[in-house]
């Protein structure tokens, strides 16, 4: 809060009533204030000093400036490279499909079948699910002999049934599987409260023109939902950044097996917590701020013009 | 429109879509519910047939018992319930309060305030708990309660919503009540306050959603069993070899259910306030 940038509603501000709200707002806007300072304007700052030292969580040796060594350390790091590609394959995935799915589960419900409040419910009921429940569920599900293994004999002919969580080249997929269950609810319902905005005079009128169904989707439905769309695909991305509980929970150990499922999150918390290394997590912090940060810009800057 | 043999048949197709995508949805809640009443012995053995949806041999009693007893189930709800409530709460008065003076009162440094609030919606939380860890430490607040409220209370996001709201609704109504000489504190409670009650809902339910799940602070912040949130005592008692299945359904059912309650009766509100703002996966 500088005082050279005081907006001019300031300095008008002579009379009692205006004196008195402007009390009031600084009263009413204080406590956020406080708490933004202290839990995250000042955290936020000290990444930025921190990954820049040597700092430890406990350590009798003192602190000093270490440069970019933490840079180069995780730059150079195969693990920190090898969680990116991790993300990135799951975040390519993820985006597509669950965009895809939310957006065929809206479409479906949003036909006022008789029954469709109740699918939608059955589609949104996941979502009350915290990640870490989903998860150890998924667990049951998932397991060598579990049912989609069951299912998967059937419908393949006993070809197909991997030891999901043991076998590295499928534990990615089975972290997938229950991302897509415990979330696409919420892109869902955001898509359906976007279809349930297209005029309907649209419809009407391509259904006059003889446009088939197919053709209503392609040239009414897409085009006036675009907004939500790009916003939920790219949300989807942006958060896919974040995996961490799925990971952390699933595997046998936290990333595994053999790394297949480490994240840039999993990389932070093993650095920043468990080895206790406060100035290279820090770094790493950082860095996924940046990604986030380049995700966010290329957001604003790429969403569809009315 | 097509013709009714046509209609029937799309109807059919579509009936068929929404069962089957309804199954996939559906079978993880079943196989909890049921796998929580039955021998832990036979959780994942059943998994190849029917019987996965038999709730036999029934032991319910001596699986909710593990989950409360072994599990520490009633010692991490306590923790689970004090943190999202202080959240919640403090959260919605700390936010709404901070999103109407930006929206509706002028005083010194307002357009800063909302600008920085609005670059730090961008921040996420992740990128904070490594210093935000070290803080605690220093303060030797790790493994409390409040470390796992405290940092959580305000939310740019949440105060972006309500300035948002605030902004939308007519001024004439504050300045009616201005001009009946209410000040701006009885304007806020008298007037605005009932008005935002959707605002509000929205803001609860996110919030509460958010809180209720949240694991890798807790994973970072707590070490012993009387600080753990639900999810990390879930994940604990899950470490306790021999896995027993039967006993982790137990815990997850009781873990799950009062939100699938919470979310069944207000229902509506849930996902009016997702479709409003949209975060979190």
């Amino acid at each position: 809060m500088q005082p050279a940038t005081v907006d001019s509603s300031a300095s008008d501000s002579r009379s009692p009533g205006n004196r008195s709200r402007a009390r009031a707002g600084l009263a009413f806007s204080s406590p956020a204030v406080v708490l933004l300072t202290l839990f995250m304007v000042v955290p936020f700052g000290l990444a930025a000093v921190l990954s820049f030292t040597n700092r430890k969580l406990l350590s009798p040796l003192p602190t000093r400036w270490v440069g970019f060594d933490n840079y180069t350390d995780v730059l150079g790091d195969s693990g920190f490279w090898g969680a990116l590609q991790n993300n990135l394959v799951f975040s390519a995935i993820v985006v597509p499909l669950q965009t895809g799915l939310a957006l065929l589960l809206a479409v479906l419900v949003n036909q006022k079948l008789k029954g469709s409040v109740f699918f939608r419910t059955v589609y949104f009921v996941p979502i009350t699910f915290s990640l870490s429940a989903a998860s150890i569920i998924w667990l049951v599900l998932l397991n060598p002999s579990g049912m989609i293994n069951t299912v998967m004999e059937v419908v393949t002919f006993g070809a197909f049934a991997p030891d999901w969580l043991n076998d590295p080249s499928y534990t990615m997929a089975a972290v997938i599987i229950v991302s897509l269950w415990a979330s696409v609810g919420f892109q869902m319902v955001i898509l359906l409260a976007a279809l349930q905005d297209v005029p309907k005079t649209l419809y009407e009128a391509a259904a006059v023109d003889g446009a088939s169904a197919w053709k209503r989707f392609r040239n009414v439905t897409v085009p006036g939902i675009r907004h939500q769309l790009f916003f939920v695909a790219t949300i989807t991305m942006i958060l896919s950044f974040r995996l961490f509980d799925q990971v952390w929970i699933m595997p046998p150990r936290p990333g595994g097996p053999l790394d297949a499922t480490n994240t840039i999150m999993v990389e932070l918390v093993d650095t920043g917590f468990q080895r206790g290394q406060i100035g290279k997590g820090s770094s790493i912090a950082v860095l996924f701020f940046l990604i986030v940060l380049f995700l966010t810009i290329f957001q604003r800057k790429f969403e569809p013009a009315d | 429109m097509a013709s009714s043999k046509g209609l029937n048949r799309n109807m059919l197709i579509a009936y068929g879509a929404m069962g089957l995508l309804g199954l996939f949805f559906l079978f993880p809640i079943a196989i909890m519910v049921i796998g929580s009443f039955k021998s832990d012995a036979v959780v994942i053995s059943d998994q190849t047939s029917l019987s996965a949806f038999d709730p036999r041999p029934f032991e319910a009693s001596d699986n909710y018992r593990a989950a409360a007893d072994t599990g520490n189930y009633f010692k991490s709800l306590r923790v689970s319930v004090i943190v999202s409530g202080v959240i919640v709460v403090g959260g919605l008065i700390v936010n709404s309060l901070c999103g109407y003076a930006l929206a509706r009162l002028r005083f010194r440094g307002q357009r800063v305030l909302l600008s920085i609030v609005i670059a730090l919606v961008i921040i996420p939380f992740e990128a904070i708990a490594v210093p935000l860890l070290l803080m605690m430490s220093e303060i030797e607040w790790t493994n409390t309660i409040r470390a796992q409220f405290l940092p959580f209370i305000a939310q740019p996001l949440y105060i972006f919503l309500f300035y948002s709201f605030f902004r939308g609704l007519p001024s004439e109504l504050e300045e009616a009540a201005m001009i009946d000489g209410a000040g701006p504190y009885r304007t806020f409670w008298s007037v605005l306050f009932p008005l935002a009650k959707p605002a509000y809902a929205s803001a609860a339910i996110l919030s509460f959603l958010y809180s209720w799940g949240q694991f890798l602070w807790p994973v970072m912040i707590t070490r012993t069993e009387d600080v753990r949130p639900l999810p990390i005592g879930l994940t604990f008692f899950r470490g306790q070899p021999p896995i027993q299945w039967a006993d982790l359904m137990a815990f997850a059912t009781m873990m799950v259910l009062p939100v699938i309650i919470v979310f069944v009766i207000f229902q509506r509100q849930f996902v009016q306030g997702v479709a409003t703002s949209g975060l979190k996966g």
